[in-house]
């Protein structure tokens, strides 16, 4: 597909999408296999060096490091992957009607999203778990109220500068109803500005997710996720660092992937870029 | 042309190459240009003649960069600075330019003086109130009404016409020995182009400024040119000094541009006598804006007030007017996607509104509709094949099979290969993305095509094939077409009868040869004389004269758009001719 050879073709668009592949080869493996269970203590082996046995060496209840990444990865991209589904199927719809049929749906609409969107993201899943309880559902569900007004702003905002278009009056002249209009004509031509913030939003839940359970609010212990193993990992820290380094780079790898490709994305897929053909040849 | 510099010329361009990467745009092209000259560069979209502007100023886009040849101007090598300086310091002080887009030239967030006063301060060493002075006295000269008030102003508050003379008025302020006019009223209509153009060639001749006059449209800019250059496809093909070019086009893309600008003999398309197609009666269309969710009340604008017009069946009436007259309003009204005021639309017998909303749909589909803008009116993610047969949708008794034949078919009655039906819009160009839209309109075969601008934003050469595409289309499927257009020539190639509108009210309406040999409104003379053409002289084409204001009947008799609160009265002025006047006025109607 030439669309995919040109994304790959930056260095971006290919880097991106090589971190990104090597995180979510990394986190399916560690749903069905991993060299050790993560959850299996061994206190007579705690704080091992790095070895052929244990790679990363063994934390402070001698848990195999790499089999608790492994499992952790699964843990956050699994999270991750869940949390985009809501916000992104409900705030298209959403946005697309608000943006379609206007009037005091949208108003209504418009004014929630803007309160919500008052408080950061964060805090409102913050506040969400509080209310849910901290367990894995909880945070996909705190964590997909929290970016459902990003995507509902995103995609009204498309649909009301597409239905500028005079193809969409078109429609509406062949004698199309207003719904097939909006779904054949005017939500493909947003699909390109949703692809790259749902990259981008993966990079957010992923952060998130372990803020949450770094602040003790995210999947409880001792189920391993890239936040509580960070969060585990503090007390010990000054003497073995390499435990909150590992799951650090993890998540930097992880948004560094996410980032670079959604840019290349951004850039691909938008109109005005170089590749896409303009009005204006030469 | 002559390579040759003399020495009093102002400005020469030695075999000048432009290239973009490997693409080379610019081939060879020499010109001249004495002081107080105007030159003609006219060329199709993608000739490279706005890439020779840019070069003069020496501000080629960042790829584009001049690969041969010098240009010189006053002394200066452009090609070869002695310093960025020299070439900053002439852009502005000595040669001046003006785009085509006045909104996206002038800064939206700064107030028209200061935007004026700008370059008149880095520029010279006057005071703040000789530059004042300066700016209000230029505006004068772009015939701007109480120039005081509008250094206040920010561009927003301007339409299009007024824009560009404010445009014109801040570059010709320090008169500059040289202005780049890039397509300047291309964005413009037929009337507000003609008074730009116009002011442009009285500001430039005061003050003695040669201009580079660059257009698609050559029959606009002879009116105004000493010398024309023709360029195709980044070659110079023709020039010499208008007379001539115009009378003996030695290249055959010259004739070709002629051709094109001369529009043939008008075949009109007279529809069937009987029960016409369309009957409008009444027509009001307002729009209303509501201040602040309408605490602060509303301002109701009458985009189209009490217009009734009817089109025969296999009929082209031409609706007319320029921007804001209502025209476009008229024809979205009839199909439904303006919600009407008042009034009431009979298609075929049978009247909107008053039909089970079923029957009215299955009526609505009768009607279909081109549009202005081939590059916005065709979704950019569906292939051509599938736009052409969504025409077919709502016709459920056609397997996809069929449909498929139908389009493919549909597409070669418009001039297409079917191979294109695999390709995305943004492969064709703007000729044939009209073509797909009039393929998509037509498939269903309907009985009116209501086409609102169809060949405006095309090149002039573009223009008339569509326009010869339209009338053999007429021929083979028999469809009625209400042909909106601000070009009172484009609508007298194809259409039988006019309807004149100004500001939402209708003017005068007759039929096509009666309107051009006896137009009655002056505001029907005025469209008439500002879209210029060419026509056959004795020796040769040469520029058409405007038809001369006739005065003998009192103008102020007629009604006049600009004051809305007139009574307003059509009468007849001859056999399906009439003509809007102010009710108590009586007119000798000697023709009748």
């Amino acid at each position: 597909m030439t669309f995919l050879s040109r994304l790959l073709g930056k260095p971006n668009g290919l880097i991106g999408m090589v971190l990104l592949t090597a995180v979510l080869a990394t986190a399916f493996l560690g749903a069905v296999w991993t060299p050790y269970d993560p959850l299996k203590s061994d206190l007579l082996n705690r704080f091992a060096q790095p070895s052929a046995a244990h790679p990363f060496g063994t934390d402070m209840f001698g848990r195999d490091v790499l089999s608790r990444l492994m499992r952790g990865a699964w843990v956050s991209v699994s999270i991750g992957l869940a949390t985009l589904v809501i916000p992104v199927m409900l705030g298209t719809l959403l946005g697309a009607a608000a943006g379609f049929f206007r009037g005091w749906f949208d108003r209504l609409l418009i004014m929630v999203l803007d309160a919500l969107m008052a408080f950061p993201g964060l805090l409102i899943a913050l506040g969400l778990m509080a209310v849910i309880g901290a367990n894995r559902f909880g945070v996909i569900i705190a964590l997909s109220v929290a970016y459902l007004p990003a995507v509902t702003r995103l995609v009204r905002g498309s649909v009301l500068s597409i239905s500028q278009n005079e193809f969409v009056e078109a429609s509406a002249s062949m004698g199309n109803s207003r719904l097939y209009t909006l779904v054949v004509h005017i939500l493909p031509n947003c699909v390109g500005a949703l692809i790259v913030l749902t990259t981008m939003m993966f990079g957010w839940v992923l952060l998130a997710e372990s803020a949450l359970s770094f602040l003790g609010l995210g999947v409880p212990p001792p189920e391993p996720s890239w936040g509580n193993i960070l969060s585990e990992a503090k007390a010990h820290l000054m003497r073995h660092p390499m435990l909150g380094l590992l799951p650090g780079i993890c998540i930097s790898i992880s948004l560094l992937g996410v980032n670079l490709l959604g840019d290349a994305l951004r850039d691909e897929l938008d109109p005005k870029s170089a590749a896409a053909p303009s009005k204006e040849t030469i | 042309m002559n390579g040759q510099a003399k020495p009093a010329d102002l400005l020469t361009v030695e075999d000048l190459d432009i290239s973009f990467g490997s693409v080379s745009v610019v081939n060879g092209v020499n010109l001249t240009l004495k002081p107080g000259e105007v030159l003609a560069l006219v060329g199709e979209s993608g000739s490279g003649k706005s890439m020779i502007g840019r070069s003069i100023m020496g501000l080629l886009p960042k790829a584009g960069r001049v690969s041969r040849g010098r240009i010189r101007f006053d002394g200066h090598e452009i090609t070869a600075p002695e310093s960025a300086e020299e070439l900053r310091l002439l852009r502005g002080r000595s040669i001046g330019l003006i785009f085509q887009e006045p909104l996206s030239s002038l800064n939206p967030s700064m107030r028209i003086g200061e935007q004026m006063f700008e370059a008149m301060r880095l520029h010279t060493d006057l005071t703040e109130a000789q530059i004042r002075d300066h700016a209000l006295d230029m505006l004068r000269q772009v015939r701007l009404d109480r120039p005081e008030t509008l250094l206040n102003r920010y561009p927003h508050e301007f339409s299009g016409g007024m824009r560009q003379r404010i445009m014109i008025a801040s570059v010709m302020m320090l008169k500059p020995r040289l202005l780049i006019a890039d397509e300047p009223t291309t964005a413009l209509d037929a009337v507000v182009q003609r008074e730009v153009l116009d002011i442009m060639q009285d500001v430039a001749r005061a003050s003695g400024t040669a201009v580079i006059l660059i257009s698609h449209d050559l029959a606009v800019v002879a009116r105004y040119a000493d010398r024309i250059a023709v360029m195709e496809k980044g070659n110079l093909v023709e020039g010499g000094d208008t007379g001539a070019v115009l009378a003996r086009p030695q290249h055959p893309y010259t004739r070709r541009l002629l051709d094109a600008a001369q529009l043939g003999t008008p075949t009109p398309v007279a529809g069937r006598a009987g029960v016409p197609l369309l009957t409008v009666e009444g027509l009001s269309v307002d729009f209303t804006e509501k201040k602040l969710m309408g605490l602060f009340g509303r301002t109701v604008h009458h985009a189209v007030r009490d217009v009734s017009l009817t089109v025969a069946p296999g009929e082209f009436v031409g609706l007319v007017g320029e921007s804001g007259s209502g025209k476009s309003t008229i024809g979205r009204a009839i199909c439904d996607l303006t919600p009407m005021t008042a009034g009431r639309v009979v298609f075929d017998g049978q009247a909107f509104g008053e039909l089970p909303a079923a029957g009215e749909r299955r009526l609505r589909r009768r009607i279909r509709m081109v549009f202005q803008d081939p590059f916005s009116s065709l979704n950019p993610r569906m292939r051509i094949g599938q736009i052409v047969r969504e025409g077919l949708r709502h016709d459920r008794s056609l397997t996809a099979a069929e449909r498929q034949t139908a389009a493919h078919d549909m597409l070669e009655a418009v001039g297409l290969d079917r191979n294109m039906a695999d390709r995305f819009p943004h492969a064709l160009s703007g000729g044939q993305r009209q073509r797909v839209a009039i393929a998509r309109a037509l498939i269903a075969q309907p009985d009116l095509i209501i086409a609102d601008e169809p060949v405006s934003a095309l090149d002039v050469t573009i223009q008339a094939q569509i326009l010869a595409l339209l009338k053999r289309l007429q021929a083979e499927f028999g469809f009625a077409c209400l042909f909106i257009s601000h070009d009172l020539h484009i609508v007298e190639q194809l259409c039988a009868r006019l309807y004149v509108l100004h500001k939402g009210r209708l003017m005068e309406e007759a039929a096509t040869p009666d309107l051009f040999a006896a137009p009655r409104h002056p505001y029907t003379r005025r469209l008439l004389g500002a879209s210029p053409r060419l026509e056959k002289g004795p020796e040769g084409l040469r520029l058409a004269e405007d038809p001369a204001p006739d005065l003998s009947d009192n103008a102020f008799e007629y009604y006049d758009a600009t004051r809305v609160d007139d009574p307003y009265r059509l009468i007849e002025a001859g056999k399906g001719h009439r003509v809007a006047v102010r009710a108590e006025a009586e007119i000798g109607a000697g023709a009748a």
